[in-house]
């Protein structure tokens, strides 16, 4: 639905354009590589999913967007404007404004993102007086409203409960309610749900859902989560090794993946259809990102590789209108099955 | 939070009982008869029998336990062998002095100790972290009579700066500007070890909780150094309030070594003569009244600990 959105106003300004950007993180002994190169905008109100398997960079590129990583020991080159400011170039002061205010985030762990010492109410607090300076009774007042908002049931009394005392589901609410304190344009959700049980992710995830569509905000959202990335994206981009490889609107991509990673990990997933067969794994692991491959970092991995692929860092390839692929031999462009993969799949077949 | 104090309260009644027992017990666990203490030594035997009876010595030990509780509950606790004066008496006088001296070096010793372990945590692996965590380390191994006899060579000898001995006029400190400068050299050299374990536990402490994911939020939610500062400061306080109280504890026990280096009128300096005169009555007021003041000082940093940490009442 929002990708009409975003086509039926293709000259509106971008909410977040990212070029060329580079995370490294510097220590003694290395220098690693988390992001190698990210290219990204997001409209406003539109929900992008950043997906992939821990080590591929979606966490740092996120935090890039408020560039919350520790400051010694960061590397972050290329452009990041987020509402036309830019991230890259802002100092610690207009970053500490811009943060809670333009640009906020969800955390994973609910547990340990909030403070154990201090109630719900009083983070909540002191995030809209840090931004809006209004008295103590104002914020409180709209602690209490957000606390609503996320549908805490007698929020009243939560307000002065502390972390502890809430369940895993109220208390990743409460965090969603101390992200959008000051009614932020841009959400960033880091995994959200992974700590949650099934049914709680579930209720968390239409929360959010609604909560964006009230607020108008754009959210970027990271998980490993194919189900949650279809829940709740309009795009979805994949990231392996630093670099995003595919992108595409959300029903289009889970439907016919055109990079062999993605569809590597379609394959592995559990869906209605897969029912009486067996899963396919996708062989090796992940690459080292203090050694990254010359070429394409999937190609050990990869069943269709050629040498070519080894060679050079694949191109973004359009493939249609909103769709990129980095590979030179995506779903569309290759003979339709290699003897060895369709023996494989025939020996599968039930 | 009624519950929970009630409760801390009711724990720590079995425990000052038993430290009374055990006090009790001093007079029969030392070496020696206690009458022969106070008794000539060609007494007759019917003077130490006399004597027995008259001290309640040949009653049995649990009677004779029950009785001396007793007295003590109601704030008697006998008179020394020494002086014929009451034991209660010379300890509040002694206690006096030592509480005032470990008010103030726990006072230096928490404020540069949190001073240099802050400085040491958020100037991580710099010079300045390097430097407060020598000093620190040199707090606490340095031997603190050598301190306190250097201190007095230095600043009371070559420069006379500031007197060594005694507590000033009246042999009694008071807070007062003619008493002040007695109070300096005791007082430095007592807070060497507080300081140097202050230090250390802040500097631990703080390094810790900045690792913590919370700090990330609390940087994302947009708070400056001062905000994220008090969140640091009150997740840091339970452990530092431990070190703390258990420090002033042992502070207010009187360090019978700087007192005696500094001839500070205090329980240190009771205890070291009452061991000395072999004054049992007294070594046994003293260290009860002492031992109880240690048990209610751990009472009070587990109710300021479960003030300040929502964590721990239930």
């Amino acid at each position: 639905m929002s990708a009409l959105q975003a086509q039926s106003q293709p000259q509106s300004q971008p909410l977040v354009k990212v070029r060329d950007l580079n995370v490294a993180f510097v220590s003694k002994e290395a220098t690693l590589h988390a992001v190698n190169g990210v290219d990204f905008d997001l409209a406003p109100k539109e929900t992008l999913c950043i997906l992939g398997e821990s080590g591929s960079g979606k966490s740092v590129t996120l935090r890039s967007l408020m560039r919350l990583h520790p400051p010694k020991r960061t590397r972050i080159t290329g452009t990041i404007l987020v509402d036309g400011t830019d991230i890259v170039a802002a100092s610690e002061r207009e970053l500490s404004s811009i943060r809670g205010r333009l640009v906020s985030m969800i955390f994973q762990e609910p547990m340990t993102a909030l403070d154990p010492v201090f109630t719900i109410g009083k983070q909540i607090t002191e995030t809209i007086r840090r931004h809006e300076g209004v008295s103590q009774q104002e914020a409180q007042r709209r602690a209490l409203d957000l606390l609503e908002l996320v549908q805490i049931p007698s929020a009243r009394q939560r307000l002065d409960a502390y972390p502890h005392e809430l369940s895993g589901g109220l208390r990743q609410r409460a965090m969603i309610a101390v992200a959008l304190s000051v009614r932020p344009k841009l959400l960033l959700a880091d995994e959200p749900t992974t700590a949650l049980d099934a049914t709680v992710q579930i209720q968390v995830l239409l929360l959010l859902k609604r909560i964006q569509a009230e607020l108008g905000m754009g959210v970027i959202f990271v998980t490993h989560d194919l189900g949650v990335a279809g829940e709740i994206a309009d795009r979805i981009a994949v990231m392996y090794a630093g670099r995003f490889i595919e992108e595409a609107p959300t029903e289009p991509l889970l439907e016919a993946p055109e990079h062999p990673y993605v569809e590597g990990l379609l394959g592995a997933t559990v869906t209605p259809a897969s029912r009486g067969r067996r899963l396919t794994a996708i062989p090796g692991s992940p690459p080292n990102l203090r050694t990254l491959p010359e070429g394409c970092a999937f190609a050990p991995r990869c069943t269709y590789v050629v040498p070519a692929c080894r060679a050079a860092v694949p191109d973004l390839l359009a493939t249609a209108p909103e769709r990129t692929v980095r590979c030179i031999r995506p779903a569309g462009l290759r003979p339709p099955m290699p003897p060895a993969m369709a023996l494989a799949a025939e020996e599968r077949a039930p | 939070m009624i519950f929970y104090i009630v409760r801390r309260v009711l724990y720590s009644i079995p425990i000052a009982l038993s430290v009374g027992l055990v006090c009790f017990l001093l007079v029969y666990i030392s070496p020696g008869d206690p009458i022969s203490a106070i008794a000539p030594p060609d007494a007759p035997a019917e003077m130490i029998a006399q004597l027995r009876r008259d001290y309640g010595l040949d009653k049995p030990l649990p009677e004779q336990f029950l009785i001396w509780l007793g007295r003590v509950v109601q704030g008697d606790l006998g008179h020394s062998l020494a002086t014929g004066r009451s034991v209660w008496g010379e300890v509040s006088v002694a206690l006096q002095n030592t509480v005032s001296l470990a008010v103030a070096a726990c006072t230096l010793a928490f404020a540069l100790g949190m001073l240099l372990g802050g400085l040491a945590a958020a100037f991580r692996d710099t010079w300045v972290d390097r430097l407060a965590m020598t000093i620190a380390v040199a707090g606490v191994s340095v031997p603190h009579y050598w301190l306190g006899m250097l201190l007095v060579a230095v600043f009371a000898v070559t420069y006379p700066l500031a007197p060594s001995m005694g507590a000033g006029p009246g042999g009694t400190f008071v807070w007062d500007w003619a008493h002040l400068p007695f109070l300096i050299l005791p007082m430095v050299t007592l807070s060497a070890i507080p300081l140097g374990l202050v230090a250390r536990t802040v500097r631990g402490t703080v390094i810790e909780i900045l690792h913590q994911d919370f700090i990330t939020t609390l940087r994302g939610k947009g708070l400056r150094s001062g905000g994220i500062l008090l969140h640091v400061a009150k997740n840091a306080a339970p452990s530092v309030l431990a070190v703390m109280g258990l420090q002033l504890g042992y502070l207010m026990g009187g360090s019978i070594l700087v007192e005696t280096v500094f001839s500070w009128p205090g329980t240190g300096f009771l205890l070291n003569s009452a061991i000395f005169q072999r004054d049992i009555p007294l070594l046994q007021g003293t260290i009860l009244v002492l031992a109880l003041l240690f048990v209610a000082l751990n009472l009070v940093v587990d109710l300021g600990q479960a003030l300040l940490d929502p964590r721990i009442k239930r």
